[in-house]
């Protein structure tokens, strides 16, 4: 049964993307703005224009222009970048390590902030200190990526200047990696040294991607938690005289993560889409950035290979939560 | 002994429950939240009366200056100014004006075209339900701050096209809340009822189905604002929004961002209406939401 649910989303997932392609496809065609017009230097004839046209594969019919562009995609092959003269697959494999590493620590630090505060949350219940925790969630929900990542500038790199405001490593130690797993390759070789910087160039734009789902989480998880905390099962360790917080991580945790985990991997899709303005604000070489500079200078090919990963990057991550959460649980196995 | 009615006691099982109105106005997240849009949009609309400077005057020999109470803090400039020796309290009571503009706007039109093709979807079922919750799913599959970035270089820099851009990214987050909605209060007796005296399907949509959705779209539109006064903030910031001309929070900001080792007011002032703003909607949102749905009410 599993693989028929399988089957069903990689078919559903290779029309959406179809979907994806054609929108971005037919969506940057009808921009007003000639990309050409925008990298040719001033003076330069029409022929010339018409030249670098032909060289992109730019005067071609729409149709004919999509088919070569879909060709070349289901090879690997996203065309070559207006703006900086390399293959779009390169630059997209080259960026996109960083984004990773940054993503997957926020998805983390978010797990493990929001599931303790949860836990704690719950340990409190009914007491002023569940109040208290309540009480700033509500304020934390409501506050995005975006308004953290500039708080944390202030914070961290301004009135407390103790964290580097830009950058991935600092750029002495960036020769000596044979990957773009910086992080993963530095602790994975036992260069501690060098783990720690990229880890403090990379701590303000993970904790303003954190907090908001960390938010979340709390809200959620502490909610299913207090509920299970009220079933028999529960109530039946309490009697054979388990701890408060063994019952907590051991009976009540078991059963209340489920819906918990369906919505984290919703809203890991909500933080790589929140990449994009992070990594902009502290100037972080991952493939946000990148995809910002490459709206800003109209950079066809580069803009549909960056719309079509994310794309993959998503329905991959739904996927992967939708098989998670039926392999957690029996009843949707057999369903 | 009183007088004793017998519809009363037929009516009256209890004391009658407050009004919508008067509930609202005792649930202090609404009024404090509520009271603190009011304000914004008088700010906004009488920005001209209250700033004490023009927004847009610049003067070299003032350059950050800091707000008043720090050293070499200037009279006159209780903000401070920004790296043009701009008055940041007068931007930032500008700035009201395209923030709000956008909320308004931008929110209103997403909520319409989303809860109109949810109806749509969530009633009529079938091939209908199919197309439209198949777009909402391609919809979906792109970061919506990737895609608000596109559709603004796509449309050209400006007012309209960020107000554009929210409502064509997130009309899906009205429309599948309003899709699911639909299909449950569709199941109710009350639409069967009506269906069996014969009242026309749009008459069941729009007569029997939409105000009982419309205290969930209340809920979500307010909370919609909030998000659509960030993406207006994020488009400024990256500089796809108005031009430099008009003051907007997110301008400020990206100003503000660059000098911030010289002067950290430039960013923290127009930071901290942002996240006012954002967490006044917020809270309204999930007042209202309280308040007016008959489930969570009780």
């Amino acid at each position: 049964m599993l693989l028929a649910v399988v089957l069903n989303r990689v078919a559903m997932a290779v029309i959406t993307l179809a979907g994806v392609a054609v929108v971005v496809f037919v969506l940057l065609r009808v921009v007003p703005g000639d990309p050409v017009a925008m990298m040719i230097s001033p003076g330069a004839g029409p022929a010339d224009i018409a030249a670098l046209k032909a060289h992109y594969g730019l005067d071609a019919p729409l149709p004919v222009q999509f088919w070569i562009w879909i060709k070349g995609v289901v090879t690997g092959d996203f065309g070559t970048s207006i703006t900086l003269h390399v293959s779009v697959t390169e630059v997209l494999a080259s960026r996109l390590p960083a984004t990773i590493e940054l993503a997957v620590l926020a998805l983390l630090v978010a797990v493990l902030l929001g599931g303790s505060v949860a836990v704690a949350g719950t340990l409190m219940r009914r007491t002023a200190g569940e109040t208290l925790i309540d009480g700033l969630n509500s304020f934390m929900l409501a506050v995005p990526d975006f308004i953290w990542a500039l708080a944390l500038v202030l914070l961290f790199a301004v009135a407390i200047p103790v964290l580097p405001l830009t950058g991935r490593i600092d750029p002495a130690l960036a020769q000596g990696f044979s990957t773009k797993f910086y992080l993963a390759e530095s602790i994975l070789t036992g260069r501690f040294a060098d783990a720690g910087n990229i880890l403090s160039h990379m701590a303000m734009p993970t904790l303003a991607l954190a907090l908001p789902l960390a938010a979340v989480i709390v809200r959620l998880l502490k909610q299913s938690l207090k509920e299970a905390m009220v079933q028999d099962y529960v109530l039946l360790a309490r009697i054979k005289g388990f701890g408060e917080l063994r019952l907590v991580l051991q009976e009540a945790l078991r059963n209340a993560v489920g819906p918990t985990l369906a919505l984290t991997g919703v809203q890991f899709t909500f933080l790589i889409g929140g990449t994009v303005i992070v990594e902009r604000i502290f100037a972080y070489p991952g493939i946000g950035n990148l995809a910002i500079d490459a709206v800003i200078n109209r950079d066809f090919p580069l803009i549909q290979g960056l719309v079509l990963l994310f794309g993959l990057i998503f329905i991959l991550i739904n996927i992967g939560v939708d098989l998670t959460v039926a392999t957690l649980n029996p009843r949707l196995r057999h369903a | 002994m009183e007088h004793w009615s017998p519809t009363a006691t037929i009516a009256d099982t209890g004391p009658r429950p407050p009004s919508v109105a008067v509930r609202l106005a005792r649930d202090p997240k609404v009024a404090v939240a509520g009271g603190f849009i009011v304000l914004l949009i008088v700010l906004a609309v009488a920005a001209p009366l209250i700033a004490p400077k023009d927004p847009l005057e610049q003067n070299l020999l003032l350059a950050t200056v800091p707000p008043a109470g720090f050293a070499q803090a200037e009279p006159g400039y209780l903000l401070g100014t920004d790296g043009l020796g701009r008055d940041v309290l007068s931007r930032v009571i500008f700035g009201t004006r395209v923030s709000l503009t956008v909320a308004f706007v931008a929110a209103g039109l997403a909520c319409l075209i989303g809860s109109l093709l949810g109806l749509l979807a969530g009633y009529l079922g079938g091939l209908v339900d199919t197309v439209i919750s198949r777009l909402v799913d391609i919809w979906m599959a792109f970061p919506p701050v990737l895609l608000s970035i596109l559709l603004v270089a796509v449309l050209g820099s400006g007012l309209h096209s960020v107000i554009a851009a929210i409502v064509v990214i997130d009309w899906t987050r009205f429309c599948r809340v309003v899709r699911t909605e639909t299909m449950g209060q569709a199941q109710m007796d009350y639409v069967v009822a009506a269906r069996t005296i014969g009242f026309t399907r749009p008459a069941i949509l729009f007569r029997e189905i939409l105000p009982n959705v419309l205290p969930v779209l209340i809920a979500l539109l307010t909370l919609e604002m909030g998000i659509a006064v960030v993406v207006e903030a994020i488009l400024s910031f990256v500089g796809l929004s108005v031009s430099s001309d008009t003051p907007t929070w997110g301008g400020m900001i990206a100003e503000g961002r660059q000098i911030v080792h010289e002067a950290w007011w430039v960013l923290a002032v127009p930071l901290a209406a942002l996240f006012a703003t954002v967490v006044a909607f917020n809270q309204l949102g999930d007042g209202l939401a309280r308040s007016l749905d008959p489930v969570l009410r009780r």
